[in-house]
């Protein structure tokens, strides 16, 4: 690969350590993320052969996923998740590894914590045993979710086998409308190409809507990038990135910063690379989203009928939508829109940092939450729980009756008691609207902060605009 | 890792498009430090139905899951194919699958078949009691008619799974090229400090 090359392209060239005939490519990785559920077993592989960590310097380590999101001077009652935590705790001290533990200032969702921390840098290859590592992609990073076997790989030897992705452009035009933000894109985008559109891609988001996106706002759309089936998702850096980056605690200092930018200005895909695939989104048209089904694919404009299933022609497509739709307890042909809700969850690592949460507060400043509907809301991070509090939101938040806890990946994932009841219907900020995933029987609509914060005023599925 | 040897069996269909890896294995069971006794709750939440195919003669003692497009999507964790090993598969046929799950399978000698949209309506098609043959070395599935049909692997990973080796051990061997390539990284961090 040389000539007009991508930004995914020249951030993997930068990093093959070795190729031969027959083999995949050996990739260096610059960070590695690990966190208490995928690592355990990953660990005691490396004790089994009796290997270190070759570079607990590039490794980093948090605690998110089983933890509560109470009091955190508790202990943790479920002995399981106890255990787990704690054999993070043991192997990182034993190991040499940072680990952001419970008590720790900067614990936080491993993918708010990176980019929070200036760890994540463009340029970079990041990996974690976590499919939405795609989120680091935000800055320019090439990031990808890797399994436990892998998590061992980069910690015995910093390095990975891989082919390289095919590239794929989404170019966003025009200005999104007031009331539609970076999470109405991505949730357009899958329902447009499909939960496997992306499968052996890395996602290059362009063009003049995303170059509007925040970091904040870019973080959100590369961390779904996964539920396209994709491998990652990158925007190129630009002034915006640089802005954000400059000063986190990880983050190159001095003269080293200015011998950093010098380098990530010269990341951007150049003119004249071609990409294996492209889609053009028209910004201008994009309304707010919402998922009826069971797949972050089956998404649809908020005030847009349910598909029929019979419209669909392949048989088990078909079929899918149907079972789909049974398991929702949904009509098709009938907008969301209206549809009861019980409970609203503003977190994940979708939707979880200081702008989301202001703009989830912006709608409840001074309105009351429907009494029908119990909303969680969940911050990403210590940092961002410090700044929300620092700006008053959580005052906000509970004078219009939320429940407002401490950070984790809570009931995205429901592994740590915070869940849907078998039935209930949930608006919900993350990323993931699986069977059961926040909770066994839980159903979820997947939507933006703005969306979820309305539904949770009004005790249906509202469309965020009648608002505002 | 033992050897990927030859294998006949009975196929176990699961017609649903895009079984993510929440279904293989729901989250609730991801507390476990170990990698053993996920049998139990493979597809846990689906097994409460009592019609559901695991559930049913039909799902026990075969080696080969039939499933929709897209399988294994959603969530890296390695959980999934830990937990339809040792229930006892050792091939799943589909018409594609998630990256983050195909190479988690391969790790673990749970081979992905990819066969095209007529293979796989003809496969679900057969009767219960009918046997398919799967051949790594070959490459090829044998349906209970004779038809061979051929299905693509990567060569590196067939090898490591023919030979019963990890990947492990091979990048271990580039330590060399490992080293001199992080005497020239530039802009590195320092999570120590
Ligand atoms: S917030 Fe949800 S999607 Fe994100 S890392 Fe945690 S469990 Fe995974």
């Amino acid at each position: 690969m040389s000539g007009n090359l991508t930004l995914s392209q020249k951030v993997w060239n930068a990093h093959i350590v070795h190729e031969e005939q027959g083999a995949p490519s050996l990739i260096y990785i610059d960070l590695h993320l690990v966190h208490e559920v995928t690592s355990p077993q990953a660990f005691q592989g490396l004790r089994d052969r009796g290997l270190k960590v070759r570079r607990p310097d590039l490794t980093i380590a948090t605690t998110d996923h089983s933890i509560p999101t109470t009091d955190r001077s508790l202990p943790i009652i479920d002995p399981i998740a106890a255990n787990q935590v704690a054999q993070l705790e043991k192997n990182c001290r034993d190991l040499g590894i940072t680990h952001y533990g419970v008590h720790s200032s900067h614990q936080g969702i491993v993918h708010v914590i990176g980019p929070e921390l200036g760890l994540t840098q463009p340029g970079m290859t990041v990996v974690c045993g976590d499919s939405h590592t795609a989120t680091h992609g935000a800055v320019g990073a090439l990031a990808f979710g890797i399994g436990t076997s892998e998590v061992e790989n980069v910690l015995a030897t910093q390095c990975l086998l891989q082919r390289p992705s095919k590239t794929f452009r989404v170019q966003v035009n025009g200005a999104l409308k007031t009331g539609v933000t970076a999470k109405d894109i991505i949730l357009a985008l899958i329902a447009q190409i499909g939960i496997g559109g992306g499968t052996g891609c890395v996602l290059e988001y362009a063009g003049p809507a995303i170059r509007a996106l925040d970091m904040e706002g870019r973080m959100t759309v590369c961390n779904m990038s996964i539920e396209a089936g994709a491998r990652a998702g990158m925007i190129a850096p630009d002034d915006t990135t640089f802005q954000y980056l400059h000063g986190r605690h990880f983050a190159p200092k001095g003269a080293d910063w200015d011998a950093a930018v010098t380098r990530w200005r010269k990341l951007p895909t150049d003119d004249g690379a071609k990409f294996d695939r492209e889609v053009i989104i028209n910004g201008d048209a994009l309304e707010p989203m919402i998922t009826w089904g069971t797949n972050p694919g089956m998404g649809v404009s908020i005030n847009k009928p349910i598909p029929e299933p019979a419209s669909v022609s392949d048989p088990l497509e078909r079929e899918s939508l149907t079972k789909a739709l049974a398991y929702m307890g949904l009509e098709a042909g009938k907008p969301l829109a209206g549809h009861a809700v019980n409970v609203v969850f503003i977190g994940s690592c979708t939707n979880s940092r200081i702008s989301d949460l202001r703009s989830a507060a912006e709608i409840l400043k001074g309105r009351k939450v429907n009494p029908n509907v119990r909303v969680m809301v969940v911050p990403g991070s210590m940092e961002v729980k410090r700044q929300a509090e620092a700006e008053g939101l959580p005052e906000i938040f509970r004078a219009a009756g939320c429940d407002w806890r401490e950070p984790g990946c809570s009931m995205c994932i429901a592994m740590n008691g915070d869940q849907l009841q078998p039935g209930q219907y949930s608006v919900s900020t993350s990323n993931r609207n699986f069977e059961g995933r926040q909770g066994k029987g839980g159903r979820t609509f997947l939507a933006s902060p703005l969306t979820a914060a309305a539904s949770a005023i009004t005790g249906v599925v509202t469309d965020v605009r009648s608002l505002l | 890792m033992k050897p990927f040897l030859p294998f006949e069996s009975r196929l176990v269909p699961m017609p649903n498009n895009n079984i993510d890896t929440d279904q293989i294995i729901p989250a609730r069971f991801l507390k476990t430090t170990s990698k053993e006794g996920l049998d139990k709750q493979l597809f846990a939440d689906w097994r409460q139905d009592p019609d559901f195919i695991l559930n049913t003669p039909r799902g026990q003692n075969a080696q080969i899951l039939l499933a929709g497009d897209n399988f294994g999507c959603g969530s890296s964790r390695e959980h999934a194919p830990w937990a339809l090993t040792q229930f006892g598969f050792r091939a799943v046929i589909s018409t594609s699958f998630a990256d983050i799950f195909k190479g988690n399978a391969l790790k673990n000698s749970l081979l992905p078949i990819v066969v095209s949209h007529e293979i796989h309506t003809k496969l679900f098609a057969l009767p219960e009691d009918a046997k398919v043959k799967v051949d790594l070395a070959s490459q090829t599935l044998t349906l209970p008619d004779g038809e061979r049909v051929e299905f693509p692997v990567d060569q590196f990973m067939k090898t490591c799974l023919l030979e019963g080796v990890d990947e492990l051990g091979w990048i271990l061997k580039q330590e060399p090229a490992i080293a001199a390539f992080e005497k020239t990284r530039v802009g590195s961090i320092n999570t120590t400090i």
